[in-house]
């Protein structure tokens, strides 16, 4: 607690002591009145006061103002327990609101604690800690075992384990070597390191994912603006209600006190406070959640957006599959395995094509040169090689038709190198890109969690993307498709889908920009690190791990509840004390349960937003 | 020119919400935030009338709840 709360704890213990002290005495006429005063005074002095000021500077429709009215009205229709109990538990219900508020706030910076307190920088061989924002780039800095990384580098030694949870939400601590890049807000679980910084501490990572969240409960969603709306109406509203009700009902059956009562029992419901706390707090506790699982959202609104979407369209290289090439197949005819990739290999050893990379990482040890001969390579064909004095051939169908050479084609997708020794062929490899793990579960949830279609866009040929959108179950594959046939692609996929649905587009965000900002959510996938993409997108998944699509809208899902929730848990009962106030039937009691009571539930349930851990 | 301010005893969500409504309707102001959960005010104004759009801002806020403070630095 804060020592304003904690003062004002301490007020509402003495006034409760007192108010019970003078309930059990029980005086009488103008003694009475004197008395009851006492604990009145010492709960809502202040709110008296501020009443005072406020309508000073022209605000008629305060808090304060209204509860003071509700109260001091209260007292002076003679109800003097009322009066000071009004007073007691608008404060008891106010310090309840503060301290969750105050927890909330609080959770959600622990949620965020990435932002790292210091650099140890090496001066004269000593170690000596700075503020992050005065490191430059090109400086080394020093990070110990357990502390944080605190801006963005290259390391140049020393190895260990990092712990990316707090940025990626991935558990599993990632292993670091020398040449490796580390990212701000990590944590170095065991050797010292030394980093060369890249970025300076504002475009580093961790202050970059801090602005992004804090900037993202400034852009406001429809039920935010909704709400804000609305309270600008409803408390004048409700106050002039009650001062007709005051009125009509008081001429209508000549006992004012009943009607003036009743009426007080408006002003006191008349702020719209739990709606217009409790509802930014959900979507502030769901985009803290959610950055917590290693998800950006940048704002209420794409939430709003999100919690809709109907339609998922992936691009495939990067995002549904790893984007890097590996030899997926081998298959000879006579020789063995090892003996076909190391022909392959040692013929391409010369070359710095993705697909000879790829044979010499599948092969693993470094081939003997020496073993090579006159080498040709023969461009858009594959390479002519003398090899221990066989003369061999690797490449693609042509050279194999070409040299003449009985090739057959493989039933595995991908590319295909051919290899033929003296003429003779000896089979081939398929080198692929390799399809995500988790890609296969990432449509099935996507499904489960009630999404209609998924669309794959690929360049890639034909063969490759059906084949992949098979082994994926996805719904409708195109393929062939250059960049701007992406953007026409997704307009089309835009204009067909159903009404008050949203469209996702997911993608690597490295050539797919005009995409993401034209789908009506574009999500970057494993955007760390690349502006454009953060720029471009309204969703960020720190990682390429693509289960993330499907909880970033379980998690917009589950705000959104929270937040129609809440609206129509606080407006079904303050017009349902509105409705049995008028006709006498809801006491002041009820009134400010009305007010401060669902104001807290409403903040208790905001603060279930908070919590996204099953969807890490 | 963009700036955010802290806000010191910005207790209740209500007078957040009115005084954005009091500064974004001054002129001069392209967009204006006042956040209640991260005790934030942004402010968006053109640079030649920045400061005295804040000025303006700051007595606005004053007006609706006079123990907030706005921590100009």
């Amino acid at each position: 607690m804060t020592r304003k709360q904690k003062k004002i704890l301490i007020r509402v213990i003495i006034s409760a002591v007192l108010l019970a002290a003078v309930r059990i005495i029980n005086p009488h006429g103008i003694i009475a009145a004197a008395s009851y005063i006492v604990p009145f005074l010492v709960i809502g002095w202040d709110v008296l006061y501020k009443a005072g000021r406020n309508i000073l500077h022209g605000q008629i429709f305060d808090e304060n103002f209204l509860m003071s009215i509700a109260a001091t009205g209260a007292f002076f229709t003679g109800d003097y327990t009322e009066g000071a109990a009004v007073m007691l538990f608008y404060q008891i219900g106010e310090l309840f609101q503060s301290y969750a508020v105050g927890k909330s706030r609080k959770s959600i910076a622990s949620l965020m604690d990435i932002r790292p307190d210091y650099a140890n920088i090496e001066v004269d061989s000593h170690l000596q800690q700075v503020d992050p924002s005065q490191v430059k780039t090109g400086d080394i800095i020093v990070i110990k075992a357990s502390e944080k990384v605190p801006l963005d580098g290259i390391i140049i030694e020393g190895r260990s384990s990092l712990d990316t949870s707090a940025i990626t939400g991935e558990s599993v601590p990632r292993d670091v070597y020398a040449g490796d890049d580390v990212i701000s807000g990590c944590i170095n679980k065991s050797g010292v390191l030394r980093v060369q910084v890249t970025k300076e501490y504002s475009e580093s990572t961790a202050s970059r994912i801090l602005d992004l969240v804090e900037n993202a409960s400034n852009k406001k969603s429809k039920s935010e603006n909704f709400i804000s709306r609305f309270s600008r109406v409803y408390t004048p509203v409700v106050v002039i209600l009650a001062v007709m009700l005051a009125v009509i009902g008081g001429i209508l059956t000549k006992d004012f006190s009943v009607w003036i009562h009743r009426a007080l029992i408006f002003l006191v419901v008349s702020c719209p406070c739990a709606l217009v706390i409790s509802v930014p707090l959900s979507f502030f506790g769901g985009i803290g959640g959610a950055s917590r699982c290693g998800i950006l959202i940048k704002g209420g609104n794409y939430m709003d957006t999100l919690s809709k979407a109907d339609v998922v369209v992936f691009d495939k290289t990067g995002t549904l599959t790893k984007g890097v090439f590996n030899v997926t197949a081998v298959h000879p005819e006579s020789v063995s395995q090892h003996q076909l990739l190391e022909t392959a290999v040692l013929a391409e050893s010369y070359s710095e094509h993705p697909i000879s990379r790829s044979l010499r990482d599948a092969y693993g040890e470094s081939p003997d040169k020496s073993r090579i001969g006159e080498l040709t390579e023969l461009s858009g064909r594959g390479i002519k090689a003398v090899i221990d004095s066989h003369s061999v051939l690797v490449g693609n169908s042509k050279l194999m038709e070409e040299a003449g050479v009985m090739w057959h084609p493989c039933h595995h997708t991908g590319t295909t190198v051919h290899v033929a020794i003296d003429g003779k062929y000896e089979g081939h490899i398929v080198i692929s890109d390799e399809i995500k793990e988790e890609s296969a579960d990432a449509v099935k949830q996507l499904k489960s969690i009630g999404i209609s279609k998924t669309v794959m866009l690929t360049g890639d040929i034909r063969k490759v993307g059906e084949n992949v959108a098979s082994r994926l179950g996805i719904d409708e594959v195109f393929c062939e498709l250059l960049p701007e046939g992406k953007v026409s692609c997704l307009e089309k996929l835009l204009a067909d889908k159903k009404e008050n649905s949203s469209l996702v587009f997911v993608g690597d965000g490295l050539n797919d920009a005009p995409v993401l900002m034209r789908a009506d959510i574009g999500m970057a996938m494993g955007a760390i690190g690349s502006d454009a993409a953060i720029e471009a997108s309204d969703v960020v998944l720190m990682d390429d791990n693509p289960a993330k699509i499907a909880a970033s809208i379980s998690i917009s899902k589950k705000t959104l509840r929270i937040v129609h929730q809440n609206i129509a848990f606080a407006l079904t009962v303050k017009l349902l004390i509105l409705l049995l106030g008028a006709i006498g039937y809801a006491g002041m009691w009820a009134a400010v349960f009305a007010d401060v009571g669902v104001s807290v539930l409403a903040i208790l349930n905001a603060a279930r937003a908070l919590n996204m851990s099953e969807y890490k | 020119m963009k700036k955010v301010f802290n806000m010191v005893d910005l207790d209740c969500a209500n007078c957040a919400q009115k005084m954005e409504d009091a500064i974004r309707k001054l002129d001069g102001v392209q967009f204006v935030s006042v956040n209640f959960l991260t005790q934030k005010l942004t402010l968006e104004a053109k640079d030649d009338v920045f400061d005295a759009v804040l000025k303006k801002a700051v007595r606005l806020c004053a007006k609706v709840e006079p123990d907030c403070e706005i921590v100009l630095k």
